[in-house]
C-alpha cells in the first residue's frame, strides 16, 4: 500500500475527525487535519470534508485564504481532491443556500434547494442506493446499486457530463461529480460503512 | 444512552442499569450493521457541565456510520468542539425547549441537516405533553407543537421518544409518533418501547417515520442489529449488508432465529469464510 500524504482541510465547520477515523482505519498513517498552507502544498491528495451551511463554509475558507491556496493546488498543480457533501457543493459556481453565495467555481453548475414531490421529507437523510455512471476511479470497488449515507437539503445541479453517480429520491439527485482531478460526493463515505471505505480506497489507489 | 460515561439501559426515565463502555457498544453496533447511532449523555445537562469530549472522541473512533451526539450542548462553541471529536450531528433537548435560538444558530452555521431536536413525550389524559427530564415535570406544550416550532427554527430531524414506553418493551407509542409526523415535513425518528423487529415493522407500517430507534434491546444479544434487520426485511425494505445477513434463516413467532436443520449445520462446518479486505 502506498503511504500517501493525505490532508483533510480544516476550515472550522467540517466533521474532520469522522473523516480522519475512517481513513486511518484503512491504514494510511501520513494523515493530517490542517489549514496550513505548507502542509497543503506538500500533500499528495486533499479531502475537503463538509458538514455546514454553504455561506458559513465559504466564508471560513475565504477568511483563512484557503480558497486561493486550494485553487492553486487543484487547478494549477492538478492535485487530486475529494469534496464531501458541502465540500463538494463548494466546487460549484454558486449556491442558493441562505441567499445567493459564490462558490469556488471549479465545476460548472449551481447548488439548489431540493424540490421534491410530496411524501419526500427534506432534508434527505438516510441510506440511499446510487446508480453509477462512471466506475473509474472512485467507484471501482463498489457494486452497482450500492448504498451510501446522505444528509442534505441542497444538491449540485450540473451538466450530465460531470455526474459520475446519482440517486433517486423522488427526483434524480447528483450523488457524485468528477472533472479531471476534481472529485465530489454528496453522500458521506466516512459514514457509509464498508461501501464508503471502499470508495476511499479506490480514490487513494488511483493516485 | 450514556450516564456518567457508561452506557445504560433506561427504564421509565428514572431507573438506569449499566451496560458498558460507550466505545465498545459503538464498535459492536457498527460491526452488526447499524445505520446510525445517537449517543445521548443524560448526565451532562443535569450536572450543568459541557459534553464529555474525551468519551465522545473514544466512542467515535470505530464508528463508520453517522453519530449524533446530545447532552450538555448549550452554546455553538460546544457544537464546534463536538465536530472535532467525531460527531456528525447534534441532538438538542433542553436547549431546544429553553433556548430555541440555539437551533437557528446551529442550523445557520452547520446546516439544518446537522441539527436533530429530541423531544420526550408523555401521555396526559387524552393528549401528550413534552416532558422536562431535568426537572421531571410536564410542560404545557405538546410534542407536536414543539416539533413544529423546532422545524420552523431550523431543525433538520425530530427524535420523538416516549417516556411511558421507555424500557417497557411494550412497543412504540404509535399515537404519539403520529401526532408529530402529522405536524412536520422533516424526517421523524420514532423511539421508546421497542422489544423486537415486530415493533419496528408496526412503526413503519402505521406511521410515516423515516427511522426506528432503539436502545436497550440492541445491547443484550449478539448480532442484534443484523438479526432484527433480517426479520424486518421480510416485510419492509431495509439496508442489510453485513456478511452475516441471516436472510436465509427462519425467524420464529417471537422474532428470534430458529435453529437450522442439522444437515445444513453439518455443511457449514466445512464452509470457508474469508475476511473481506477493502
Amino acid at each position: 500500500m502506498k503511504q500517501l500524504k493525505i490532508v483533510i482541510i480544516d476550515y472550522g465547520v467540517g466533521n474532520t475527525h469522522s473523516v480522519s477515523n475512517a481513513i486511518k482505519h484503512l491504514g494510511y498513517k501520513q494523515l493530517k487535519i490542517s489549514d496550513n498552507e505548507q502542509t497543503i502544498k506538500e500533500a499528495d491528495v486533499l479531502i475537503l470534508p463538509g458538514v455546514g451551511a454553504f455561506d458559513e463554509c465559504m466564508k471560513n475558507l475565504k477568511d483563512s485564504h484557503l480558497d486561493t491556496i486550494l485553487g492553486e493546488q487543484v487547478l494549477e498543480n492538478k492535485k487530486p481532491i475529494l469534496g464531501i457533501c458541502v465540500g463538494m457543493q463548494m466546487m460549484a459556481e454558486f449556491s442558493e443556500e441562505n441567499g445567493i453565495h459564490q462558490g469556488l467555481n471549479w465545476i460548472h453548475g449551481m447548488v439548489k434547494k431540493l424540490d421534491l414531490p410530496k411524501n419526500f421529507a427534506v432534508p434527505h437523510v438516510g441510506w440511499n442506493n446510487v446508480t453509477i455512471e462512471h466506475n473509474e476511479p472512485i467507484f471501482s470497488r463498489n457494486d452497482e446499486n450500492c448504498n451510501f449515507y446522505f444528509d442534505h437539503s441542497y444538491y449540485f445541479h450540473c451538466n450530465e457530463e460531470y455526474v459520475s453517480a446519482w440517486c433517486d429520491y423522488g427526483v434524480k439527485i447528483t450523488a457524485a461529480v468528477q472533472q479531471d482531478n476534481i472529485f465530489g460526493v454528496q453522500f458521506h463515505p466516512e459514514k457509509s460503512q464498508t461501501n464508503g471505505l471502499k470508495l476511499f480506497r479506490s480514490f487513494f489507489n488511483s493516485i | 444512552m450514556v450516564k456518567d460515561g457508561i452506557v445504560v439501559q433506561s427504564i421509565g426515565f428514572n431507573k438506569y442499569l449499566p451496560v458498558g463502555k460507550p466505545a465498545i457498544a459503538v464498535e459492536y453496533l457498527n460491526q452488526w450493521g447499524i445505520d446510525e447511532i445517537i449517543l445521548l449523555d443524560i448526565s451532562a445537562t443535569c450536572k450543568q457541565i459541557s459534553p464529555d469530549y474525551s468519551m465522545i472522541k473514544k466512542a467515535s473512533l470505530k464508528c463508520y456510520v453517522p453519530l449524533s451526539v446530545g447532552g450538555g450542548i448549550t452554546e455553538v462553541r460546544h457544537i464546534r468542539e463536538l465536530m472535532h471529536c467525531g460527531a456528525d450531528k447534534l441532538s438538542l433537548n433542553q436547549s431546544a425547549i429553553f433556548n430555541t435560538d440555539l437551533i437557528s444558530e446551529a442550523a445557520h452555521i452547520f446546516g439544518n441537516q446537522c441539527v436533530v431536536v429530541s423531544i420526550d413525550g408523555v401521555k396526559v389524559g387524552n393528549g401528550y405533553c413534552v416532558y422536562d427530564y431535568i426537572k421531571k415535570t410536564n410542560l404545557k406544550i405538546s410534542p407536536a407543537e414543539m416539533a413544529s416550532k423546532a422545524e420552523e427554527a431550523g431543525a433538520g430531524e425530530i427524535l420523538i421518544n416516549s417516556v411511558d414506553r421507555d424500557g417497557m418493551y411494550s412497543g412504540y407509542d404509535i399515537e404519539l409518533i403520529n401526532s408529530v409526523c402529522e405536524k412536520v415535513t422533516i424526517p421523524v425518528i420514532g423511539c421508546g418501547g421497542a422489544k423486537n423487529a415486530k415493533d419496528m415493522i408496526d412503526l413503519f407500517q402505521n406511521t410515516s417515520v423515516s427511522a426506528a430507534c432503539a436502545g436497550n434491546f440492541f445491547h443484550f444479544t449478539e448480532h442484534s442489529v443484523n438479526v432484527t434487520k433480517a426479520s424486518i426485511l421480510k416485510s419492509i425494505n431495509v439496508r442489510l449488508e453485513t456478511y452475516a445477513n441471516y436472510k436465509e434463516n427462519n425467524i420464529n413467532e417471537d422474532f428470534r432465529l430458529s435453529k437450522k436443520a442439522d444437515s445444513v449445520l453439518e455443511e457449514m462446518l466445512f464452509m470457508r469464510i474469508e475476511k473481506e479486505v477493502i
